[in-house]
């Protein structure tokens, strides 16, 4: 009763004239960076800080959590359309998105985005709000081991990510580790895999290997051909433009999928909606009747990673709201904005500013509605882009590329690792490797390192610390699970085989 | 078996993911694998670089085993590929002395001309276009800074 009392009190606060105007201001502008790749909601934010200074902070709030959730409603639209994801947790979405796009459902990929991100993007909103306190309790026993286990799971994903072969899949995601593990080792101060370069002890950053991989490898894959090829299908017509009815009954469960693990995900600190996408993505296939499907432009395949990246927004604020853990790049920019504005986000932020926890809460209500009927008839007007004739389509992919790494470090340097890596991303289209995987390798490498060293440190070297923990064991077990599925499979389709020949 | 049907792309990124294998593991052989406080910083590395080599070598000998139909490489299009790539890699060196606009604008008059053929014409108009596009929209309205050349765009 106190919830809906202190919610009741919360749009009254996000109603004000000022504030829905701040919030339509932030979900507009979100949209419009989530769409540029490499300017992401972290840049956003800290751009715009300055200028919140002279607001009322809870308009602030309300402006700067718009653009961060606005941002990944963004997010998926160039990884539908062009196969550049618009910001780190829109890679997944490539996946299916952008073979819907080729197979002429440009637009239902799009409304099925927009759908399952207000979906999910309104669950981790209700989740906030009523799990917060005992969540942000949960999240707080994770210690080393559990996030150890919990990479381990994320990266056992590679079975389900992984085209025909899963050795390729395999080496894909070793290279990813050994991509993410270039820079100055933080434990030891040790630089590793440098080559000499001052550039590289900051480690490369995802964003250059995922346009390389993505984009590049993709618009190198298509100029192959002498003449253009055959444009990208244009839907027409509402009925082409928007998903259909049976699309959306077949996304039923990778709206639930992606909202619940996009939450749950979101609440631990440091795992991030990029993770979040892929393990959702991972448990779709896996639960699907027709698994194969995957990657072919499936619904669902766009359905679960979108939901799971807007409702790890919800999730995210919980962490920093309720402990003032920061648990990405942008919610650490958002907890500096806070501490700016003589705000102290923790145990307490509830009670003492009740005004501005429910006030954000009923926000993202709105905000999500607001990102709904603005992004819905903006399906037409984005779908237009597949128009473009390739001699036009190539060289503006490549500049948006390179305004997009450029954009994100300012450095030159960044741009050869772009090349050098949209090289990578042809020659692994070429002989056929995934690129998810080399992906998964690279975003869970570090983390996963790190989490790992420090159990051994924990334990003074002794290994059973990872499965002593009843979090961890777990968690390992279902890893360990998923990478001998495909064993598993085998061993049982040569039995049946035999039965067959035997019978 | 003919030799040329086992000269495959797993065969030779097998062995070129091997040697990359390799190569982690003797770097990290020249870390601290494990101190007082823990594993050093070569720990890890240590066993995905050993992981790596174990696993190209099992692409290597299957490709062997059982080299398969070995596709026949389209030679033209991957030089058409090679091309492109090599000319945006040119952009990319020519940003700093050129400015982004201009190298932008040159790589879209290579694309447009030479890579599909266009009319002259079209890949000088393609090429301003693009590059006008680019200065209004990331330069003026979302404030980027871009690398600038010696005319001052």
């Amino acid at each position: 009763m106190d919830v809906l009392l202190s919610l009741g009190h919360g749009f009254a606060v996000a109603f004000e004239p000022l504030n829905l105007f701040w919030c339509f201001v932030g979900v507009f502008l979100g949209t419009v960076v989530g769409v540029m790749p490499g300017l992401g909601p972290a840049a956003t934010i800290a751009m715009l800080l300055p200028l919140t200074f002279n607001m009322p902070s809870t308009s602030a709030v309300i402006m700067l959590a718009g653009i961060y959730y606005g941002a990944k409603y963004g997010g998926s639209t160039t990884a539908i359309l062009l196969n550049v994801p618009g910001e780190s947790a829109s890679v997944v979405t490539c996946l299916d998105g952008y073979q819907m796009a080729r197979n002429g459902r440009a637009g239902a990929a799009l409304g099925i985005a927009a759908i399952s991100s207000f979906v999910a993007g309104t669950v981790g909103v209700v989740g906030l709000m009523l799990l917060a306190p005992p969540l942000a309790k949960f999240a707080l026993s994770f210690s080393s081991p559990e996030y150890f286990a919990l990479m381990s799971l994320g990266l056992a994903m590679v079975v389900l990510l992984g085209g025909e072969s899963l050795i390729k899949a395999l080496l894909a995601m070793l290279v990813g580790l050994w991509i993410a593990g270039m820079g100055i080792d933080l434990f030891s101060d040790t630089s590793r895999f440098t080559f000499g370069h001052s550039e590289l002890l900051d480690g490369v950053d995802f964003v250059i290997v995922a346009i390389g991989v993505f984009a590049l490898g993709e618009v190198l894959g298509n100029m192959e051909r002498r003449g253009e090829g055959t444009l990208l299908p244009v839907p027409k017509g509402l009925r082409n433009l928007l998903p259909t009815l049976e699309e959306l009954k077949a996304c039923r469960f990778a709206f639930l999928n992606g909202s619940i693990v996009g939450f749950i995900i979101g609440v631990l600190p440091g795992a991030g909606s990029t993770i979040a996408s892929f393990i959702s993505y991972g448990i779709e296939k896996a639960v699907s009747k027709h698994p194969e499907k995957f990657g072919t432009g499936l619904p669902e395949g766009v359905a679960a990673p979108e939901g799971a990246n807007n409702s790890e927004t919800g999730g995210a604020l919980v962490p920093l709201l309720t402990l003032g853990i920061p648990g990405s790049g942008t919610t650490a920019i958002l907890l500096a904005a806070f501490i700016l504005w003589g705000l102290r986000p923790g145990p307490l932020m509830i009670q003492d500013n009740p005004e501005l926890f429910w006030g954000l809460v009923a926000s993202m209500y709105v905000g999500n509605i607001m990102l709904l009927i603005l992004n819905l008839p903006l399906i037409p007007l984005f779908a237009q882009i597949l128009k473009i004739r390739e001699y036009l389509l190539y060289p503006i992919i490549f500049g948006i590329s390179l305004v997009g790494v450029y954009a994100v470090s300012g450095s030159l340097f960044d741009c050869f690792l772009l090349a050098a890596f949209g090289l990578l991303g042809y020659g692994m289209r070429r002989l056929d490797y995934p690129s998810a995987p080399l992906i998964l390798g690279l975003v869970l490498g570090d983390s996963m390192e790190r989490a790992l060293r420090q159990s051994l440190m924990m334990s003074q070297g002794d290994p059973s610390i990872l499965v002593s923990r009843p979090i961890s064991a777990v968690m390992l077990f279902f890893a360990v699970v998923l990478l001998f599925l495909p064993l598993f499979r085998r061993v049982n389709s040569w039995r049946l085989q035999a039965l067959e020949e035997n019978g | 078996m003919t030799k040329a049907k086992h000269l495959n792309g797993d065969l030779i990124s097998g062995v070129a993911l091997a040697a990359l294998g390799a190569f982690i593991i003797s770097e990290a052989w020249g870390w601290n694998y494990m101190s007082e406080e823990g594993p050093g910083p070569g720990f890890f590395p240590l066993w995905y670089g050993i992981a790596m080599v174990l696993l190209s070598l099992l692409l290597v000998v299957r490709s062997a085993v059982k080299p398969g139909a070995a596709e026949k490489l389209d030679w033209p299009g991957v030089g058409r590929a090679l091309i492109s790539w090599l000319a945006f890699a040119i952009a990319v060196v020519l940003l700093k002395p050129l400015g982004f606009l201009l190298s932008f604008a040159l790589l879209t008059l290579f694309v447009v001309a030479v890579m599909y053929g266009r009319p002259l014409k079209t890949a000088v108009a393609a090429a301003v276009g693009n590059a006008v596009g680019f200065y209004l929209l990331f330069v003026l309205a979302l404030d980027i800074s871009l690398p600038v050349g010696p005319l001052g765009f």
